[in-house]
């Protein structure tokens, strides 16, 4: 039983009892950490807001027994306002959050996946940057870091290298990128291909700085069903966010 | 141990929300405890509550069955004033202030991605119907100020923009009674946004 300090971005919180909240973070260097927060629905409570999802904060939390962790103190990093007003990128953010949530394991440390999500929702709250890509740029990167990367430079099917009639179609069960004859799963245009390949290739920053091209939306259907059946499950945030 | 009804009713409490297993065991035995009428008066109240509680099909805020809500039926309530809430029991605090003297709409809920809810899980719809149907004023928007209330003021914000209503929000702001130092950086900076002139 001890207290220990971590920083931490809030994944999601649900209701606890009257007034209590659980909060699950991921934590730098704790991994996924799941806490209650005393009295936190309470107007009163200055926890309150500094725990809702998406906010970057600094935490004194107490490790009893119990499954779960008690938070002792919040100070706000980060509440990323820019994000938290516009509902196009707060919807983002969300579908992110949702991917790191299922990702991310109890307890198990993974610091690069919470540099990543940092990094992410950084460019994100950055007014100047394009909405659109950011996330499925994000679950690209997070399938590398998965050792899931798709596999775009060669059918991945038969191996066959994309001179020979190109690449037309993806399907990650498959591997990621198929050539004419191996094709199926969803077609795929050489532009989102190219675009895939630079954002893979270490070129995300440059990526993102650009005006979305019009591929972009394709990238992000191909990015979302690549990362859903990575974690062999449907997001529910970018069904709901696509109403929004 | 248990007898098979005892257990039943521990059970059934236990699903409460709120109530664990060791609550449900102490209510369960106080309701065995006390005179048969005062554990019959609860049991009626709930199948009361169940027969003859519904939505009030205007506002969906709690009524009768097939009845408007007692705010809807007042006609001393302005009609042209609209302020939505997530819960019923939102209104009850809001009437507490004796301030508001609109109706209410109810949308059961707020937009919550990360729980798959919607647009189309809430009573959106029947409040743009509203809006454009009778003849509305003013919408306020008082749904919580966490971050799934604020988006959903957001949306409703742009759905409700085109249409010829006022909308506007309530103000985040600081606890009345309370110390400045104490405050946290969101409310604060809320605070400071939503400022008026004096
Ligand atoms: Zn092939
Ligand atoms: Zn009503």
């Amino acid at each position: 039983m001890s207290l220990f300090r971590d920083t931490g971005i809030v994944l999601r919180t649900y209701r606890l009892g009257e007034a209590d909240r659980i909060v699950v973070m991921l934590t730098e260097a704790h991994g996924k950490v799941r806490a209650v927060a005393k009295g936190v629905r309470r107007t009163s409570s200055k926890f309150g807001a500094r725990l809702e999802p998406l906010s970057h904060v600094a935490l004194l939390l107490w490790r009893g027994r119990g499954e779960l962790d008690i938070v002792n103190q919040v100070e706000v990093v980060d509440q990323f306002w820019t994000i938290r007003e516009d509902l196009e990128r707060l919807s983002r953010a969300f579908s992110m959050l949702e991917v790191v949530d299922q990702l991310a394991q109890d307890q198990h440390p993974d610091p690069r996946l919470y540099r990543m999500l940092l990094r992410a929702l950084g460019v994100l709250a950055e007014r100047s940057s394009n909405p659109i890509l950011v996330a499925p740029a994000f679950f690209l990167k997070v399938l590398a870091l998965e050792g899931a990367a798709p596999i775009l430079d060669v059918c991945a099917a038969c191996g066959r290298p994309e001179a020979e009639g190109g690449l037309v179609a993806f399907d990650l069960h498959e591997g990621g990128a198929l050539c004419r004859s191996c094709r199926r799963g969803r077609s795929m245009s050489a532009p989102a291909l190219a675009l895939m390949r630079r954002i893979l290739g270490g070129e995300l920053g440059r990526v993102l700085r650009e005006p979305a091209p019009p591929c972009a939306e394709e990238v992000g259907q191909l990015a979302t069903e690549a990362i859903e059946s990575h974690l062999d499950r449907r997001l529910r945030s970018v069904r709901t966010g696509a109403a929004l | 141990m248990y007898t098979a009804s005892l257990r039943a009713l521990v059970d059934e409490l236990g699903k409460l929300p709120g109530v664990g297993p060791k609550s449900a065991q102490r209510i369960a035995f106080y309701l065995l405890r006390i005179p048969s009428e005062d554990a019959l008066r609860l049991a009626e109240a709930i199948i009361a509550v169940k027969e003859r509680t519904a939505f009030c099909p205007r506002c969906f805020n709690v009524a009768e069955v097939d009845e408007l809500c007692e705010i809807c039926s007042d006609p001393s309530r302005d009609a042209g004033t609209i302020c939505v809430v997530e819960d019923p029991r939102d209104i009850a605090a809001v009437e507490r202030t004796r301030r508001f003297g609109g109706t209410y709409h109810v949308l059961h809920g707020a937009l919550n991605p990360l729980e798959g809810v919607g647009p189309e899980q809430l009573r959106i719809q029947e409040l743009v119907s509203r809006v454009k149907e009778d003849s509305v004023r003013e919408v306020i928007l008082c749904t919580n100020p966490n971050l799934e209330g604020e988006a959903t003021a957001m949306y409703l914000a742009r759905l409700l923009g085109p249409l010829d209503v006022r909308v506007s929000r309530i103000a985040s702001g600081l606890p009345v009674g309370g110390d400045l130092e104490y405050a946290d950086e969101l409310t604060l900076g809320r605070a400071l946004e939503g400022r008026h002139d004096v």
